[in-house]
């Protein structure tokens, strides 16, 4: 499946990715190398085979409800780029 | 007018687990910004998710309530977005494969009809953190405490026709999650939020294009916000436009609605089996365990309000709505040894008391055993109904027992049978005029006429006068 | 002291010879003279060596310690360990000291070891030639113009090189066998859901595992003992009986039959690469074991599905890379969406990019069902061959990757030709299985590896299996000139 630099640009903005002009070109042929790859999957035939999310044929385990976690903000904030009153800064947000 | 309005509602209900649904943080509710964010909260690399109990038994138990499917199988999924609050860029959720399927909700209306509501499903999720825009040097804060609380997504079918159809709906569920504990129901703090999906046709017509207004935290707002939706996409449709699909924002305060900047690209959520969980398998027996432990839900309460207090149906839903409602109900009536006289007062001045002082019932100052004694007292023929009014006023607004109350105020009724043919033969002999009419009056015409020598002999005892032995002895008087 | 292999140097610190301490120095004072010709080293963390060898010295002399206590190694830095960087091998996480351990890093510790520091890797473990690291490309010690293969390049370097007896790793899609081909030395990817994931730093959550690389089986064997079992924390490591790894390895071959896939011989194996592995295949007739020639059909599909499931899963456990919360934040961001995008443009190199751009791609609306539900069928597809092979035969065997090391850049503008490389690793992760790799001759001086696939929780036969062939060989026992010294 051909890719066009405005499905990578769209693909950039969905993954929070700033491209400029040169990488963009780059991107969409490199791109294109790996779709090449990745469409011999539609040769297969694959009716009737149930999608394999996981190698573990197992359940999920469950947690008992108690809390487990102390405070650790100092810590946890310590390797924060931007804090403030205990707050993570980020450019304003608008709703 | 022949415009109909269609509504479905999402409903996130904040599951009252001690611990978020995939880490051991607290998720007490009011605590210092990201004292409750732990490692795996804040999305550090190399953390994994384990999936709270509590919150698939909480989630199970909502499903047996509104009698839906349980699926043998759920799997949770990625849904990809970046946001500040939502730390991973992606929020744990389900969508193929929820934990509950299809179910309904029998709500009672105001005229008193029922009406199913259809449940879609119910899923399992994670709740974000929040951004607080308060000035930061023009930066926002994040607080992650929130991010990962359990929630249960509740999706109805668009089944409601009328704002208060879905607000009789929301209260219902509101009664039927508080009832089974698995949510505090406090709304003021978000604990229950609602999305609503509106439109409008002609009746018998194709649905309309619908908006979404998002996160409405009262049943008031919810209200407002609907009617105020109805209007606005009829005017632009009379007006010859066309409503647009779009999030719309209420604003409680102003009472108006805004839509959400919509240049956020139609969203593309990437959603694929999360590969850090493994499916949820759910057993027969694990089921048949939880069944064991329902408790009576407001639909059962209310048909037994019905037949064991002798309640009207309409009477019997609103006490059996809630857990506190119903609790303090059934209270009052064992105290008072008087279901009518309980159900007249809870609904009655109670309510209205509440209401003026804007709390809730579980904040009230009188408490359940208070008024069930006081009704004692009534029935027990101490205080008439109306110096009852006395009593309650004074209990809301000093506390203390009716029986206290009573004393200190010598509010006791007068039942000696002497005390009271003392003040009838004083107003008699003060009331020659009227004693003259009366006698000169037809039979039918008496019984209005003796209403002005009650009101006298009830002013001159202070209404403490036993207003059954104040007729007979009246009636003897004026005609024997 | 370094010619010692890791199962050598517990036996010495047990025999008191020497310390904990005199090892570590010996292993740091190479690192600091040696490392600069390899760069296998992103972080080395001296003091903290010294004082853990000196606590393991202490818990020997208490009479408390465990065969590997004081035992030096390092690990890869994709584990994150408490107080010291962890990087990934990315700008992104250059100043990230992480505020926990990996229960990897925990159990090593509680076992006495001794970490020398954190090892190079391809950015994020996405790369089969240690190329993408931030830090770097690291230099194989057999031939310093060579890729030393990846993603944990460092790892396979700093044990080929003598820098330290044994190394952890992490294997998503060939990354602890291909490198340890390419470098000489012996590597295993466990089962999925043997080792904890906890603290791992995620690339594609469903392939991942960790895994020990070292000279011998028998190291290897020491040191997945002491990584595996259950773990509360990680929802899909499995709560099953680690057996002890070492009671096996003497095992006598006769009997073993080992499957031989026809589709691992055919197109794109280097002949001299194959003739290396027939020997070693020859040798285990010599030994008893029987060779089934086996079908793997879906093989040729293994690299496409992988390329849809690791980037999609990528895609999203990459997200919370965002600059909020740790890491890498652009300058003078202009509002929020500026925020995201420069932090993410600037702090991730351009095959995690692109990786997570096709990623987006195969989950994104209308292409799902084409790709990512596709390449999931395609998984059970492959899944299938494994089962059904596992039926005829005990093991599988056959090359671990197609050439030995080749030069920087040559692989450079086209990523598929890089991710061929991996073409023979590949299915063992999409199936879950655990798989091997152990050296079997030399190709122009450059070592090669034979690949064996085991059954699932067949780990310790898998040992067995590799460590008699290394009692009539010493292919592992070779060390690259440069390195004596």
């Amino acid at each position: 499946m051909a890719i066009e630099r405005q499905q990578v640009e769209q693909l950039a903005h969905l993954a929070r990715i700033a491209l400029d002009e040169s990488t963009l070109s780059r991107t969409t042929r490199s791109l294109a190398d790996v779709l090449a790859l990745i469409d011999q999957l539609q040769a297969v035939d694959t009716t009737g085979i149930e999608p394999m999310a996981h190698p573990l044929d197992a359940v999920q385990r469950l947690r008992a409800d108690i809390v487990t976690e102390p405070d650790q903000r100092d810590v946890l904030q310590a390797i924060a780029p931007a804090v403030q009153d205990g707050l993570f800064l980020v450019p304003k947000v608008i709703e | 007018m022949s415009w109909e309005t269609v509504i479905g509602l999402e409903i996130h209900v904040q599951l009252a687990t001690k611990t978020k649904i995939f880490s051991g943080s607290s998720t007490a509710f009011g605590a210092e910004p990201n004292t409750q964010a732990c490692a795996i909260d804040l999305a550090l690399p190399g953390i994994l998710p384990v999936l709270n109990a509590e919150a698939v038994r909480m989630a199970l138990m909502f499903g047996l309530a509104i009698d839906a499917e349980i699926p043998k199988r759920s799997v949770f999924e990625r849904k990809n977005y970046f946001y500040p609050d939502l730390p991973k860029g992606y929020q744990t959720t389900q969508l193929a494969e929820p934990i509950v399927g299809a179910g309904h909700v029998d709500v009672d209306l105001a005229d008193g009809s029922t009406k199913r509501i259809r449940i879609h499903h119910a899923h399992l999720e994670e709740d974000a953190g929040k951004s607080l825009h308060e000035d930061y040097a023009g930066q926002s804060g994040i607080d992650l405490n929130r991010a990962g609380t359990p929630l249960i997504e509740i999706v109805t079918e668009p089944d409601m026709r009328s704002a208060e159809e879905a607000v009789a709906f929301a209260k219902k569920l509101h009664g039927i999650v508080t009832t089974l504990g698995i949510c505090d129901g406090e709304m003021a703090q978000g604990s229950m939020r609602f999305d609503v999906n509106i439109s409008v046709r002609k009746k018998g017509a194709e649905l309309g294009t619908r908006t979404e207004t998002k996160n409405l935290n009262s049943f008031r707002f919810m209200e407002e916000a609907i009617k105020l939706e109805v209007e606005r996409q009829i005017d632009v449709i009379e007006d010859g436009g066309r409503v647009i699909q779009e999030t719309r924002l209420y604003n409680g305060d102003t009472k108006t609605a805004r839509s959400m900047r919509s240049k956020e690209e139609a969203n593309d959520y990437r959603y694929f089996p999360c590969p850090d969980l493994l499916p949820v398998v759910i057993e027969d027996s694990y089921i048949a365990e939880l069944k064991a432990t329902l408790p009576e839900l407001p639909d059962a309460k209310q048909k037994r309000f019905v037949v064991q207090y002798g309640l009207s149906a309409y009477d019997a839903s609103i006490l059996s709505a809630d857990r506190v409602m119903s609790a303090y109900f059934e209270e009052v009536v064992t105290a008072s040894g008087d279901a009518k006289l309980a159900a007249n007062w809870v609904i009655g001045d109670l309510s209205a008391a509440l209401n003026r002082s804007s709390l809730e019932l579980g904040q009230s100052p009188v408490s359940s055993v208070q008024l069930g004694d006081m009704i004692a007292r009534i029935k027990d023929g101490t205080i008439s109904g109306k110096i009852a009014k006395q009593v309650f006023e004074l209990m809301w607004t000093e506390g203390g027992t009716a029986d206290e109350i009573i004393e200190k105020q010598g509010l006791k009724q007068v039942s000696d049978s002497g005390a009271i043919e003392k003040i009838v033969d004083d107003i008699i002999a003060a009331s020659p005029q009227q004693v003259e009419n009366y006698r000169g009056a037809t039979e039918d015409k008496r019984p209005k006429m003796l209403g002005f020598f009650v009101g006298q002999i009830m002013k001159a005892s202070q209404g403490k006068a036993n207003p059954q032995q104040v007729n007979e002895i009246l009636l003897k008087k004026l005609e024997g | 002291m370094h010619n010692l292999t890791l199962a050598q140097t517990a036996q010495a610190l047990a025999d008191k010879q020497f310390s904990s301490r005199e090892v570590t120095q010996h292993y740091l004072d190479r690192i600091a003279r040696l490392d600069k010709n390899y760069n296998s080293f992103i972080t080395v963390t001296a003091d903290l060596a010294l004082a853990e060898a000196d606590a393991a010295d202490a818990r020997r002399a208490n009479g408390k310690a465990d065969f590997l206590t004081g035992v030096p190694f390092a690990h890869k830095d994709i584990f994150c360990t408490k107080g010291v960087r962890t990087s990934c091998g990315s700008r992104m996480l250059d100043n990230f000291i992480s505020p926990y351990d990996a229960t990897v890093v925990e159990k090593y510790r509680a076992a006495g070891m001794v970490m020398l520091g954190k090892t190079n890797m391809d950015e994020f473990a996405m790369g089969s030639s240690n190329e993408t690291s931030f830090y770097g490309p690291v230099n194989n010690p057999w031939d310093t113009s060579c890729v030393p293969g990846g993603s944990s390049g460092g790892s396979a370097t700093c044990v080929a090189a003598r820098l330290v007896p044994g190394a952890t790793a992490t294997d998503t899609g060939g990354s602890i066998r291909q490198p340890a081909a390419l470098c000489g030395i012996t590597g295993l990817k466990p089962t999925y859901g043997r080792v904890s994931r906890w603290g791992m730093i995620a690339f594609a959550s469903s392939l991942d595992q960790a895994g020990p690389m070292a000279r011998t089986a028998e190291d290897v064997a020491l040191m997945l003992g002491a990584m595996a079992g259950f773990d509360p924390k990680d929802s899909t490591c499995l709560d099953k009986e680690v057996p002890d790894y070492l009671a096996d390895l003497n095992k006598d071959l006769r009997g073993l039959k080992i499957g031989v896939p026809r589709e691992y011989f055919g197109e794109g194996l280097n002949e001299k690469t194959a003739a290396q592995v027939q020997n070693a295949l020859r040798e285990y007739e010599k030994l008893g074991a029987t060779l089934v020639d086996i079908s793997l059909p879906h093989s040729a599909l293994a690299v496409p599905a992988y390329y849809v499931i690791a980037p999609a899963e990528c895609s999203a456990n990459l997200s919370r890379f965002d600059g909020v919360r740790y890491g890498y934040r652009c300058e003078k961001p202009q509002d929020l969406s500026d925020m995201y995008c420069r932090t993410r443009a600037e702090g991730f190199g351009e095959e995690v990019k692109r990786r997570i751009l096709v990623g987006a791609y195969a989950l994104s609306a209308g292409f799902y069902d084409a790709y990512y539900r596709k390449a999931q069928q395609v998984r059970r597809l492959i899944q299938q061959d494994f089962i059904d092979a596992f039926k005829q035969v005990d093991v599988i065997m056959g090359p671990t990757s197609p050439s030995p090391a080749f030069a920087f850049g040559a692989k450079g503008s086209d990523p598929v030709a890089m991710y061929l490389e991996d073409i023979y690793t590949i299915a063992t992760n999409l199936a879950g299985l655990p798989g091997m790799s152990l050296p079997c001759g030399f190709v122009d001086n450059k070592p090669v590896g034979l690949q064996i696939i085991g059954n699932y929780f067949d780990e310790a036969r898998m040992l067995n299996v590799a460590h008699r062939y290394q009692q009539v060989s010493d292919w592992h026992m070779q060390m690259p000139a440069g390195v004596a010294v």
